[in-house]
């Protein structure tokens, strides 16, 4: 019998872990892919918000507010990168002025630190490449980018390290109360536990409403970005907002925390969960909404698009907590945005949850700390020298767009809860991240996958499951 | 170690190893002469080109890509040329005294850096992905750059599918269409948004045409089906502005998507040392000394512009190698500091100032004609005999070549048919030009016949 049982390894899920293997429990977490950060987590914007957007008095706005405060020392304990480039929000109207002080006024209301409108003239010179159109913003110097990945490994490598198991390519099938606990029936057999962390992202109503009778009702709500080059990744410096117009809620612009520009996402209500599809009239969306923002939007420097779905539920809150009519079943749904922002403070809002339910005492060994992947690219000549002397490996470069080399995909194949796919081995390094899109890097990256896991290159995935690379050897005929 | 050198070459593949071979016949030492390979054999590309069809310009014989390379491998090796393999070129500098630096890593030396005084650019080019073209639909295993299909098909001997829709139809796309049949795959269709084929006739005919596979002009794939693994996808005709025609959408179900959609030279770290690139071609620009705007770096080969044959990637690169061996004397006898200086501030202003060597003559295009390489030209550097290569950007048929000096037609050729896919040149006579003192430009154009 766990003590807790989160379902989902995505950014809520691994924050909760993380937060729990502080403590003398046993926890496991259930992912269904065969990697964490697989749903939604995985394709978002990559934004810490400020915190102006949500109501006041919602859970959004409290754990927005926690979670922006956790984020930098967070990401110095765990070393994933963060940095807090504030964002602006564009009003293009003198009309909709109103509107902008109206955020304003919310901003403060949630304790958001900072807030200030900023006129043209001084638009312009702290982003010169906008379009021009816009008559006034709202900066909001607390407004930071993550990488999104970044963050829910980081997390996740912790909690493992401390302790949590993690059950990879776990299907959840059927949750059902016990007189003490729940049973958990999976893909991987059954497991049972004294209480349930529901963090499943857009099915987190389907397992809900397993063992509710207050139903929860989430809509995907599809996002679909573009990705541009480094060469354009400081088109913009802050994270350009657009008030929403007659025309729309609006895109945002933005640098990532790795040097690329982001545009997007469109906001698309859609019926299936797995509707990660971009489509021509999303992307076409997203290269002429930006316009508003920037003057020439580099649609020539797209590198690749992708589409995320945020878990939308009807009320419009995230969900969190214990359900009133499943004692020890607890919540954490409809975490769209600002979800991202506010994993730290959800994890840490659950595990005080918990503690009330299953009292537990805190870990003397537990290790707080977590060093990510060295990174080359990032190094100086003596950091890179030093390396070098540790392991010849980074000395051979396997992607030479984000000059990744060899060394630090063995790390990220090695490490707790390993890449063992390709797209594992992207997110953890960036192999494949640049403009050549693993055109060049894939089938090296394949082939240490295999030499490391002990595979045939037949059997590595793109991101496991059927998503094989290879069908067979040459002149094989079927069966 | 920190070593020295006259010439650093980056690349090892088919323009790389010429440009050696050449630098140590225009007199340079074996020794003076660095090859830098990122991967674990000499050759390039070329080690996955087995089809046949290399070295009838060169070798007047019909040579797969790794016979054609084996022949410029044996060559420097038999010179002596100093060949670092597995090794990356992290970053190159341009030193005020004209010397560059160029950082590099691997395995056994770690990092490290050479100190040279010319550099050869011979990086080649890479696959358009998926992203830069921006194909909706999921993204499941199952989509390759017809680059990594033949790696996979041609190296590992591993098939990386069994229904196959190639989308364009470039050069590599259509020898792929033919490998994946002849190892057992259907390929069911290639499409190519163009009105035109990106790639040579002869593989039409001997790829696509004699398999029966069939190849849809003016067509594209608009979406993607699959969540784990490509199920299919979906084609539709495009009109003129290669906009998709709303009900000329077709499904073909398969479990693999190539993508033959054009080549883009690799030109990262000539932008990171200050060279100039030309956007039509994404290559450097270069004049006549196939010399960069930094005095002493070199370009040729792919990485320059993408060339149809690896016969004119040697040949061109065996240019490259002469000029960096004449660079490396004159630098010797002293006139190093000065020249560099001079051709630095020439290049300041456009190519229109006074360079070393004299005046610098604008090559122009004019008509179809989309770029020339060389784009400048000093009559007082040239060779006799000076080859300008260009490619058209559509389909000409009866078409009418010129070549102006200012005002005047100084060459008018006939052409039956012109087409993007193929690789054109012409010579210019050094013995013409100096019967036009003061010439302001040259221009190269295609023109459809007004007859």
């Amino acid at each position: 019998m766990y003590d807790v049982i989160i379902i989902g390894a995505g950014v809520s899920g691994c924050s909760v872990a993380r937060e729990l293997s502080a403590y003398n429990r046993k926890v496991a977490v259930l992912e269904r892919a065969s990697d964490i950060c697989e749903g939604t987590s995985k394709a978002n914007s990559g934004i810490v918000h400020a915190g102006y957007d949500a109501k006041p008095g919602t859970m959004k706005a409290a754990m927005n507010l926690r979670g922006n405060r956790l984020m930098e020392s967070l990401s110095r304990q765990l070393d994933f990168p963060f940095r807090q480039n504030g964002s602006l929000v564009l009003c293009f109207s003198e009309k909709d002025r109103d509107k902008l002080e109206e955020l304003l006024e919310k901003g403060t209301k949630n304790g958001v630190e900072g807030l200030r409108i900023v006129e043209k003239e001084e638009l312009r010179e702290l982003e010169p490449n906008l379009s021009g159109q816009a008559v006034a913003a709202l900066y909001a110097p607390t407004g930071g980018i993550v990488c999104p990945f970044g963050l829910t490994i980081a997390l996740a490598e912790n909690a493992s390290v401390n302790g949590v198991e993690f059950h990879l390519d776990t299907e959840v099938k059927e949750i059902k109360k016990l007189e003490e606990g729940y049973r958990i029936e999976t893909s991987k057999g059954v497991f049972s536990s004294r209480t349930v962390v529901n963090a499943a992202g857009v099915y987190a109503d389907t397992f809900h409403n397993m063992v509710s009778g207050r139903k929860l009702h989430i809509v995907p709500r599809k996002g679909e970005y573009c990705l541009c080059d480094k060469t354009v990744g400081n088109y913009v410096s802050h994270t350009i907002f657009q008030l929403p117009t007659e025309y729309g809620k609006g895109v945002l612009v933005t640098p990532t925390v790795h040097g690329n520009l982001m545009l997007g996402p469109t906001a698309v209500d859609i019926e299936e969960k797995e509707g990660v599809n971009t489509t021509g009239q999303g992307l076409g969306d997203v290269l002429e909404r930006s316009g508003l923002s920037i003057q020439k939007v580099p649609a020539g420097k797209v590198i690749t698009s992708f589409a995320g779905l945020r878990a939308h539920e009807d009320g419009g809150d995230f969900v969190i907590g214990e359900s009133e009519d499943a004692k020890g079943f607890i919540d954490v749904a409809g975490i769209e945005s600002p979800g991202l922002t506010s994993a730290p403070a959800i994890g840490e809002y659950v595990a005080e949850l918990i503690q009330k339910i299953i009292p537990a005492e805190k870990k003397e060994d537990f290790i707080e700390k977590r060093n990510g992947i060295p990174s080359m690219a990032e190094a100086d000549k003596e950091k890179r020298q030093e390396l070098i002397s540790q392991n010849p490996a980074y000395a051979n470069v396997i992607c030479r767009c984000e000059l990744v080399t060899e060394g630090e995909i063995m790390d990220a194949i090695h490490r707790p809860l390993g890449a063992t796919s390709l797209d594992g081995v992207k997110r953890r390094t960036r192999a494949g991240m640049g403009r050549c899109q693993s055109g060049f890097c894939s089938t090296k990256a394949v082939e240490i996958l295999a030499r490391e896991l002990g595979k045939d290159i037949g059997d590595i995935t793109k991101a496991g499951g059927k998503s094989v690379f290879l069908t067979g050897r040459n002149k094989e005929s079927d069966e | 170690m920190d070593r020295k050198a006259e010439i650093v070459i980056v690349g090892g593949g088919p323009a790389g190893l010429a440009a050696a071979a050449a630098a140590y016949k225009r007199g340079i030492d074996a020794e003076k002469i660095w090859i830098i390979e990122r991967d674990k054999e000499l050759g390039g590309i070329l080690n996955q080109c087995i089809h046949n069809g290399f070295g009838l310009h060169t070798f007047k014989e019909e040579l797969t890509g790794p016979e054609y390379a084996a022949r410029y491998i044996s060559q420097v090796k038999e010179i002596g040329i100093s060949c670092l393999l597995q090794t990356i070129v992290v970053d190159i500098q341009a030193d005020a005294d004209g010397k560059k630096r160029v950082v590099a890593m691997n395995r056994k030396d770690g990092l490290f850096e050479i100190e040279t005084e010319a550099v050869i650019l011979a990086m080649g080019c890479r696959e358009r992905p998926r992203g830069a073209l921006n194909i909706p639909g999921y993204r499941p295993a199952g989509i390759y750059s017809a680059g990594t299909a033949q790696h996979y098909v041609n190296i590992e001997g591993r098939m990386p599918g069994k229904e196959v829709v190639i989308l364009g139809s470039g050069d590599i796309g259509l020898i792929m269409a033919r490998r994946m049949t002849l190892e057992g795959a259907k390929v069911k269709l290639v499409a190519e948004l163009m009105p035109y084929s990106g790639g040579l006739k002869r593989n039409i005919v001997q790829c696509l045409d004699d398999f029966g596979i069939p190849l849809k002009l003016s067509h594209t794939v608009i979406d993607i089906d699959g969540k784990e693994r490509v199920k299919g996808v979906t084609v539709a005709q495009v009109d003129e502005n290669r906009k998709p025609i709303p009900g000329t959408e077709e499904y073909i179900s398969c479990d693999t998507l190539l993508l033959s959609c054009g080549l883009i030279p690799e030109n990262e770290l000539s932008t990171g040392m200050g060279v100039t690139l030309n956007p039509v071609t994404s290559g450097p620009v270069v004049n006549e000394s196939l010399e960069t705007n930094i005095p002493g770096v070199f370009a040729c080969g792919n990485v320059l512009h993408v060339h149809d044959l690896v016969d004119y990637v040697s040949e061109e690169a065996e240019n490259a190698g002469c000029h960096a061996a004449d660079y490396v004397r004159r630098m010797e006898k002293g006139e190093g500091g000065k020249a560099a200086k001079e051709a630095k501030e020439a290049g300041k202003e456009a190519g229109k100032g006074k360079e070393e060597g004299g005046m610098a003559i604008p090559v122009k295009c004019a008509g179809g004609v989309r770029y020339t390489v060389p784009s400048l030209v000093r009559p007082s550097c040239m060779q006799e005999e000076q080859i300008i290569r260009f490619r058209v950007g559509n389909v000409y048929k009866n078409a009418v070549l010129t070549v102006q000096f200012d005002d005047t037609v100084v060459m008018k050729i006939n052409k039956r048919v012109m087409a993007p896919g193929e690789m054109e040149q012409i010579k210019l006579k050094k013995s013409k030009l100096e019967e036009f003192p003061g010439l302001g430009e040259i221009t190269v154009v295609v023109e459809e016949s007004r007859l």
